[in-house]
Formats: C-alpha cells, sequence, structure tokens
C-alpha cells in the first residue's frame, strides 16, 4: 500500500499563530501551468482588524529593543531561512515555474536581503540622525523613531519581493501587517514559519493572503494603523483609492513602485519612508 | 429585609445549611457547554449597535487601584458622563464605581446627571474585618453620598459552612445602606464549586441583596459565563418563587465588545427581556468601555477606529 501525502495547510500568520481565516473562506492557488498547487487562506477585513490588533501589541516590545538586538532577530530569520533553503527553492519553482537556477539565485538574494538590512539596524540612526548646531546652550539631537504599525501590499516575486518590503520596516522598529501577493501567496506563510522561528516576537510580522482590493481598504482606513506601502497594488484605481483613504489619520503613504528591479541594491528609503524625526533639546551643564 | 418565605429557612443554621445544601447540584459539563454555546450566537448590523448602546449603559465604570487620586476620579466621572465626546449620542454608563474616600468626589463631579455613585465597601477586597469596621466603612461611604455600595461576603466564613454567619453579615449591611442598593460580592474565583456559587446566590438574595456580583476583580478568575450562567438562573427562579427580581453584575476581565455581547445573548436567553436593562445588569468594567467605544465609531463611521482615539484610564 502507498503512503499517502501529508499535505500543508496554508493558513495566516497573525500574532505568532497560524489561524484559519475568520471567514472561514479559502481560494485555489495554481501553479504557473495552472495545475491546482493548494488552497489558500483568503483573508477577510476581520482578520486584517485582529493582524492590526496583533501588530499594535508587538510594537511597544519591538520598538523598545535595542537596534543591535533587532538586527541579530533578522539576521537569525537569514540563517533559518539558508537552512531550510530547499524547501524554498521547490516552492518557487512549482509556483512560478522558474528554473533551479533562477530559483537558487532568488533565494540567496532573499537571504543577503536580509542580512543587509540588518547590517543596517544600529547605523541608520547615525545615518538620517543629527546633531544640530543651535544658537543657545543645548545639545540638540534628532533621532529617527519607527513610526508603528505600517501595511503593506507586498509585490509580486513570492519570496524575494516580500522580504524587500517586509525587512526594512521591521529592522527600524516598526511592526507589519502585510498582503502577500494574491497570485503566490503560499511562499509568504511559509516565509510566516520561518519567522515563527526566529525568535521574532508573535506580531511584528502578521501575514495575510487574499484579495487587495478586498482587503486593502480596511487597512488605509484604519485609525490605528500608522503607515502604508502600497508596493504591489497594481490596479492605478485602486491605489488613488487608498491614498485617499489614508488621509484621514495623515498616515505615511508610499506609492506603487511599477517596474522596480528588486535583486539590484535597494538603497535606503524603504527604512527613512516609516521613521519619523524625534528631537530632543537638552541644556549644557555649567 | 429578609424576605418572609424564608423565616423558617433562616431560624438556625441547620435549617439553612439544609435548604443550600438542599439547592439542585449544578451540572458542570452540561453548564460551561450550554455557556459556550450560548456565546457562538452572531450579533450583527442593527442588533450589534442596540447591544453595544445598552452594554455602555450597563457599563460600572471602575477604578479601585490603590494609587487612585480625586484627579483620576474626576477624570473617569466625567467619562462615565459622557464617554465619547465626539458623539453626543453616546448614552451615559450607569455608574462609577470607586472605593468609600473617593465618593464625595465622583458625587461632586457626577452632580445630578443620573449616573450613580458606586462604593465597594466591608473592607474590599478581602472582607477580612471586624463586623462594626464594616459596617461604619458601609454608612461612611453612603453618607459621602454613594447610592450602591459593593459589599464582600466573608468567603472563609462561607466556606466554613457558616452560612448563617454570611447571611446576618448581609442583612446588617443591607440595614446600613438605609435607601442605598446593595450588591453582594462573591468572589467565584475563590468559591470552588458551581454549586457553592448557586448556594452564595440564594443565601444573598434571601438576606435582601439587590444586586449578586461575581467578583472583585482582584481575583484570578473573575467573571466568567457558566458562573454568571448559574447567578441567571438563581435570579430567575428567586422571581418566580418570591416575585421580587434582584439584578446580576459580573465583574471582571471582561474586556471586549464581542464578551459583553455573549453575557446579554446569556441574560436575555436564561432570564428573559426584563433584565436586559441597567437596573437590573451591570457590567464592573474599566477597559471593557473604550472597546464598546471603538466598535461604536466603527459601526458610526465605518472605518476601524484605535485605541489612540480615546482616553486611556
Amino acid at each position: 500500500m502507498s503512503r499517502i501525502d501529508v499535505r500543508k495547510t496554508y493558513k495566516l500568520y497573525i500574532g505568532g499563530q497560524f489561524p484559519r481565516s475568520e471567514s472561514g473562506r479559502s481560494y485555489v492557488v495554481n501553479d504557473a501551468k495552472g495545475r491546482l498547487l493548494a488552497n489558500a487562506a483568503q483573508a477577510s477585513r476581520k482578520d486584517a482588524r485582529d493582524a492590526v490588533v496583533a501588530a499594535r501589541a508587538a510594537f511597544g516590545g519591538w520598538s523598545g529593543r535595542t537596534a543591535y538586538n533587532r538586527a541579530q532577530v533578522v539576521y537569525r530569520i537569514a540563517e533559518v531561512l539558508e537552512g531550510r533553503r530547499d524547501q524554498f527553492e521547490a516552492e518557487l519553482r512549482a509556483s512560478e515555474g522558474i528554473t533551479p537556477a533562477k530559483a537558487r539565485s532568488y533565494v540567496d538574494a532573499a537571504i543577503d536581503r536580509l542580512v543587509w538590512y540588518a547590517g543596517w539596524a544600529d547605523k541608520i540612526t547615525q545615518v538620517v540622525g543629527n546633531a544640530n548646531p543651535v544658537a543657545g546652550p543645548y545639545f540638540n539631537l534628532s533621532t529617527p523613531e519607527p513610526s508603528g504599525v505600517i501595511a503593506v501590499v507586498a509585490p509580486r516575486g513570492p519570496l524575494l519581493g516580500l522580504v524587500s518590503v517586509v525587512a526594512p520596516l521591521i529592522i527600524t522598529g516598526n511592526t507589519v501587517v502585510v498582503i502577500a501577493s494574491e497570485q503566490h501567496p503560499l511562499t509568504a506563510i511559509t516565509l510566516g514559519e520561518v519567522m515563527a522561528t526566529s525568535d521574532l516576537p508573535g506580531g511584528v510580522v502578521n501575514v495575510l493572503t487574499g484579495s487587495v482590493a478586498e482587503i486593502a481598504p480596511w487597512l488605509a482606513s484604519h485609525m490605528d494603523v500608522n503607515g502604508i506601502d502600497l508596493t504591489g497594488v497594481e490596479d492605478a484605481q485602486l491605489a488613488a483609492d487608498l491614498e485617499a483613504a489614508s488621509a484621514d489619520n495623515l498616515k505615511r503613504v508610499r506609492r506603487p513602485a511599477p517596474g522596480t528591479d528588486w535583486l539590484a541594491e535597494p538603497g535606503l528609503d524603504r527604512m527613512t519612508r516609516f521613521l519619523e524625526t524625534k528631537t530632543v533639546w537638552h541644556p549644557i551643564g555649567v | 429585609m429578609t424576605h418572609q418565605m424564608f423565616d423558617d429557612v433562616v431560624r438556625s443554621d441547620s435549617s439553612l445549611r439544609r435548604f443550600l445544601h438542599g439547592l439542585p447540584g449544578v451540572d458542570q459539563v452540561g453548564c460551561e457547554a450550554r455557556a459556550a454555546g450560548l456565546g457562538t450566537r452572531s450579533i450583527k448590523t442593527t442588533a450589534k449597535a442596540f447591544a453595544i448602546d445598552l452594554a455602555i449603559r450597563m457599563v460600572d465604570l471602575t477604578t479601585l487601584e490603590g494609587q487612585d487620586t480625586h484627579g483620576k476620579v474626576r477624570a473617569l466621572a466625567s467619562k462615565a458622563m459622557r464617554p465619547d465626546p465626539a458623539d453626543p449620542t453616546c448614552p451615559a454608563t450607569a455608574a462609577v464605581c470607586v472605593y468609600p474616600d473617593m465618593v464625595a468626589t465622583a458625587r461632586q463631579t457626577l452632580g445630578d446627571s443620573g449616573v450613580h455613585v458606586a462604593a465597594v465597601a466591608t473592607a474590599f477586597p478581602s472582607g477580612r474585618a471586624a463586623m462594626d469596621i464594616k459596617l461604619a466603612d458601609t454608612r461612611d461611604a453612603v453618607e459621602a453620598g454613594a447610592d450602591e455600595i459593593d459589599m464582600v461576603i466573608d468567603r472563609g466564613a462561607f466556606l466554613s459552612g457558616r452560612y448563617l454567619e454570611v447571611f446576618e453579615e448581609i442583612a446588617q449591611v443591607r440595614e446600613a445602606c438605609g435607601d442605598a442598593h446593595l450588591k453582594v460580592i462573591f468572589e467565584t474565583g475563590e468559591l470552588q464549586t458551581y454549586d457553592n456559587v448557586r448556594r452564595a446566590s440564594w443565601l444573598a438574595m434571601m438576606a435582601g441583596g439587590h444586586f449578586i456580583k461575581t467578583s472583585t476583580g482582584k481575583v484570578q478568575p473573575a467573571a466568567t459565563l457558566p458562573v454568571t450562567l448559574i447567578m441567571l438562573e438563581a435570579v430567575r427562579d428567586f422571581r418566580e418563587q418570591t416575585g421580587q427580581m434582584v439584578g446580576v453584575k459580573p465583574a471582571g476581565g471582561i474586556k471586549t465588545t464581542k464578551d459583553a455581547i455573549k453575557y446579554l445573548v446569556m441574560v436575555n436567553e436564561i432570564c428573559g427581556e426584563d433584565w436586559l436593562d441597567p437596573d437590573w445588569f451591570r457590567f464592573g468594567a474599566s477597559t471593557l468601555l473604550n472597546d464598546l467605544l471603538m466598535q461604536r465609531t466603527k459601526m458610526t463611521t465605518g472605518r476601524y477606529s484605535g485605541p489612540d482615539y480615546f482616553t486611556l484610564d
């Protein structure tokens, strides 16, 4: 008698747990040739709400950690990802239909991207912060502070794209609710398993899978979300609507970025976009 | 004060014990299953809006900390009168609940707004003090302007089976309350069994309590659905026998709108609509109010709100 495969149920990643969608819905994900790959959970607005609550709860602890410690944790994600690279390469090949060499290069790039951002954790302050000369007996220091809970619409590119939008946000101390690429959601959940076992506190990254058009407007209008990254929004009208909805509580908005080369070195923009500058005046002693 | 129907019951310690131990035992599994089942009802749209407003009206907005100040009590009282300053259609809460020394401050702020002042008395939360001190504590709170008194029973006496002592205690405090309403706190987290919750409920009702209340909020577990279910059954049965209504107040651990609505569903199913009123059902809570307000704002504006937009208390 042949053995029956143990198939994985792809669920959401919220608050360090892997719950099914509150709505009980799922949708079919096909591979590159249009054959059934798996079912993914189809998140509802309530899952998005729960994810924001989890991200908010995690924010105080995560942003309060030292930059050095955050770097260690993100580096740890890279380590664990390295250890599971075969699984990720296989998933990328199945979902995108790419060659083994190409899949390998994407996983390489994703791991390198995590390490690259990990290195920035305790350096970004020196680059964008400043000691300001002022006309008075004060030390005047500007330091970057994380904005809070950031909603992200992840781009296509199941692994590298996702890592490239999430890593710069968490390394600076923000917490994240990310809607995975609608076409390729499965790798995002597998990456969630990596994050769940990398000392990353539950709630710092929350992964939703499902319809961007359905979930994103709730995150854009959510009063407890401090910023929104529209990188993966492909419909121009939807992007405009989301930007308008974000205005109510003055969210920081990052506009869609069509045609980004994810393999190129990213620059600092993804980190600095969701940082706020805090300036303190401190009297100089006599 | 005592209901005449129970004169025979409370004549002696043994007759009281016979009565309380003669009450039908609680089926633990069945009770928990029933409470869990009632918690699965889906309450949406207009029913939800009704439930949220009703729950706000039932909140006893509570601050019982050693670090309470007059300023904090004033702020809390202002919030009780107008929970959502941005929305005048939002109802006031039922009461504020404070320690006796804060009663005068709360009363002064609340004025004739209709929001009641509840005071915890009788050496809250442990109840470990001499009887005359407990009574003095109660009179003190009433004189300061409290119109509701939340007393704790002597759990030590109750658990050792000295029921008549507990009965006398409640009856005396009730007398010391004068016109103020008396809520009797059982601290169900210390009563060990559901049978004891049922016995305590009957004891307090026979002794003349206007409300029976689950917990002080200082002991875990505090209010739970099964415990509240047993107490609701007790007040329902008590009215069937005596025609007299007694209120129920779960307190502690109810933090979300979802939880609150589960309780309201249970009230309606066990006791009926008569009890769906702030005069007969209350929530002892502090953080619950903000969650109710957030859900209310979500329903009126159509977008999710956040804790940044409501006062911290």
